[in-house]
């Protein structure tokens, strides 16, 4: 095993810990809290009155374009790791490699913008 | 690399069951949670091919924004819980075909070019510097063709959202 | 680029040791460090609000938040007749996991020195080692992954429910996370461009040299700013609480959650409040960075890092004190057309910086070009800004003008109907009149 899959082992142990608190926490919970459900406990909760419709609503279009947006940026921001650890290297270039780059999504959200996909309305 | 191999099957038996569950449960929300375990466990497999970077971008991207995406939406069209009868197509077969010969392709190119290769015991680390490398000077004119391609999704969305 | 001393020369069951004591303590520490933020907000809010807060259990109510997890244990635990159980259950873990795992790229302790290869170490059982429980080459992109991850947390929860109010609060809750994730990674970016490296470990060695190195001076005080802005938005803590807010929304997301399951979301909350403060710390404020008094070299450092920390605790609930919540538009917008632009902007102006200093640009050139540029973007930002306001205006205009229209085809309708009932009325009236 190299050093790298060391931190990672380390990393995986301490998830292994939170696993177990966590599950710890809800064993001891499960012996010592109380159990009396009736229907009217389980019902959902709707301020009070009963459910009317459905347990499920439809979501609005604008979540999925933001959505959208954030698979884009987030694109973006994977390439600029690893621009931004060596630009030493690449020099000016690197810069203008990066500014063009940036440009074409910057557009993209000018675009995004001048739609008015951006307005919470 | 006992404890590799261990780990290796165990993920990648984990990868398996959840691409076999995505296709075959009842429940589009669990198809997609899924389809979130198999890119999870790839990404583990990454790690133990010491390539983190891409690990990370499995993580970041595919994980943290397409995978969000696609329960946007299903949350936009129809996510009801419980089970859903109408979820298997009528040309199930032909789909099945088509992902087993696509599988025996696969499985065959990669049994033809690697043959009985092995892991090298202490492998080359391809750190994130040597990713930037590769990317900003041999993939350069890629890099920024997926700028225009991300640009074109975004607008695309964004005509589909627009009644204008 | 050296990762952790104790992995170097192979590994052996003292290492393992080490290992063991380093998570540990990490999550101990972390623990208790949680719930001494959830009484410390209580205390600090109940002063500046000229209230006493929590005061029986225990000096100054210290152990209330002790008193209150012990109270989780025995709630009874609901879930409602039409939640999915297995997403229900798997929900709270999500949250809860994802929580711990980004402390443990935070070095936590340990004398950085400026210039040396090997800085930073501490020796445990004879073992020299890194005082944070790992060191991935990735290092601050760990940070970004999990964020990632712990919307997958939010949105199930809301989602198995199987209740209105949570899932309208979830569908919310996460795209408010992704609108602010972006920021977050791009205002990080920044700090990597100066450290030249991922790895935690690098980035404080890099600010190592005094408090003129520390990365909120050295990269300029705008990636500190969008940093804390965004990590505010996505811990969901006031002024960006919008994901909670009780008046329209219950309780959020996790409206249908009672008793130990509601407790481990309560507690990643906050968790994730003391490990944001922590990163803040290591990217910006060089970590345990300070001076050593006296005695205890290896003490000091780990004195100075949690000071600091508490510090931005602090901070975090003086803006709950002060700021009223943001609308769900006011939010979008700043994500979207300030931070994100923003952050991009000021991260090209660095990066010219930078190589300006190092002599690969020409100072002159780059400052034409540059302003040539900021121009270039600002007319086509205004430009996007004003056509869309234009457009939205139209639009507006034409839904009334709809609207309107109408409304008076539905009065003409009307009126029409009245008078033929009218003239019916009429005609029957006349003919009863004839008779």
């Amino acid at each position: 095993m190299s050093d790298l899959l060391r931190s990672y082992l380390t990393i995986a142990i301490f998830s292994g810990a939170a696993i177990f608190m966590a599950g710890m926490m809800l064993g001891i919970a499960r012996v010592l809290r109380p159990r009396h459900p009736n229907r009217e406990k389980l019902i959902a909760y709707e301020s009070g009155v009963d459910p009317v419709g459905g347990e499920w609503v439809q979501s609005q279009v604008r979540y999925y374009i933001f959505a959208v947006l954030f698979v884009l940026f987030d694109v973006e921001a994977v390439f600029l790791f690893p621009w931004a650890v060596r630009l030493e290297t690449y020099g000016g270039f690197g810069l203008v490699e990066m500014i063009v780059f940036i440009g074409i999504l910057a557009l993209g959200l000018a675009y995004a913008w001048r739609k008015g996909v951006l307005r919470w309305s | 690399m006992v404890a590799q191999n261990i780990i290796f099957g165990f993920i990648a038996s984990i990868v398996a069951l959840s691409a076999f569950r995505t296709v075959t449960t009842r429940n589009i929300v669990h198809a997609a949670l899924y389809l979130v375990a198999v890119l999870a466990g790839l990404g583990a497999l990454y790690v133990m091919l010491t390539a983190e970077f891409v690990a990370t971008t499995q993580f970041l991207v595919y994980i943290g924004a397409v995978m969000v995406l696609f329960l946007f939406g299903i949350m936009l069209t129809r996510a009801p819980l419980g089970h859903l009868d109408d979820l298997t197509g009528k040309q199930w077969p032909v789909a099945l075909g088509v992902a087993t010969t696509l599988g025996a392709v696969l499985i065959y190119a990669l049994v033809d070019a690697f043959h009985a290769a092995e892991l090298p015991t202490d492998p080359v680390i391809y750190r994130t510097a040597d990713v930037g490398d590769s990317v900003f000077s041999t993939y350069l004119i890629p890099f920024e063709a997926v700028s225009v391609l991300l640009l074109a999704a975004l607008i695309g969305a964004v005509v589909l959202a627009r009644k204008d | 680029m050296l990762g952790d001393p104790l992995f170097r020369n192979g590994v052996d069951w003292g290492d393992f040791a080490v290992m063991g004591v380093k998570v540990v303590v990490a999550f101990v520490l972390l623990l208790v460090a949680t719930m001494f933020m959830v009484w410390f907000e209580r205390k600090f809010i109940a002063d500046m609000q000229n209230r006493i807060g929590p005061n029986v259990a225990g000096p100054w109510g210290i152990l209330q938040t002790f008193a209150d997890g012990v109270k989780f244990f025995f709630k009874e635990d609901l879930r409602p007749a039409n939640a999915d159980p297995l997403v229900f259950r798997l929900a709270p873990y999500i949250s809860a996991v994802t929580a711990f795992l980004a402390f443990s790229i935070v070095p936590i302790g340990g004398v950085f020195r400026d210039g040396e290869a090997d800085t930073g170490t501490v020796t445990l059982f004879g073992k020299v080692t890194y005082l944070q429980v790992a060191d991935p080459p990735i290092g601050i992109l760990l940070l970004l992954a999990v964020s990632s991850i712990a919307v997958y947390g939010v949105m199930l929860a809301g989602w198995s429910s199987g209740s209105k109010y949570p899932l309208l609060g979830s569908v919310r809750a996460s795209a408010q996370a992704i609108s602010y994730e972006a920021a977050l990674g791009m205002s990080v970016v920044a700090v990597v461009l100066l450290a030249g490296s991922l790895s935690t470990h690098d980035i404080t060695a890099g600010q190592a040299g005094g408090v003129r190195t520390w990365y909120v001076l050295s990269a300029g005080i705008v990636p500190f700013v969008i940093f804390l802005i965004a990590a505010t938005a996505e811990l969901n803590r006031p002024p960006f609480d919008l994901v909670e807010a009780e008046q329209e929304l219950v309780g959020g997301f996790h409206t249908e959650y009672s008793s130990i399951r509601f407790a481990l979301f309560f507690l990643a909350e906050f968790m994730n409040v003391v490990t944001m403060s922590a990163i803040m710390v290591t990217l910006f404020f060089g970590g345990p960075a300070g001076p050593v008094l006296f005695g205890m070299t290896w003490f000091w450092p780990t004195v100075w890092f949690f000071a600091k920390v508490l510090v931005f605790l602090a901070m975090f609930i003086w803006f709950r004190a002060t700021l009223p919540r943001l609308r769900y538009d006011q939010l979008m917008n700043l994500g979207w057309k300030v931070l994100i632009p923003l952050a991009l902007g000021w991260l090209l102006v660095r990066a010219t910086i930078l190589q300006v200093d190092e002599g690969t640009i020409d100072p002159v050139i780059a400052i034409i070009v540059g302003i040539l540029a900021a121009g270039a973007c600002f007319l086509l930002f205004t430009a996007a800004l004003t056509a869309g306001d234009r457009a939205y205006e139209r639009d507006q205009a034409l839904q009334e003008q709809a609207l309107q229209e109408q409304a008076l085809q539905e009065r003409a309708v009307q009126d029409q109907a009245l008078q033929e009932r009218a003239v019916q009325e009429q005609a029957v009236q006349e003919r009863e009149g004839s008779r």
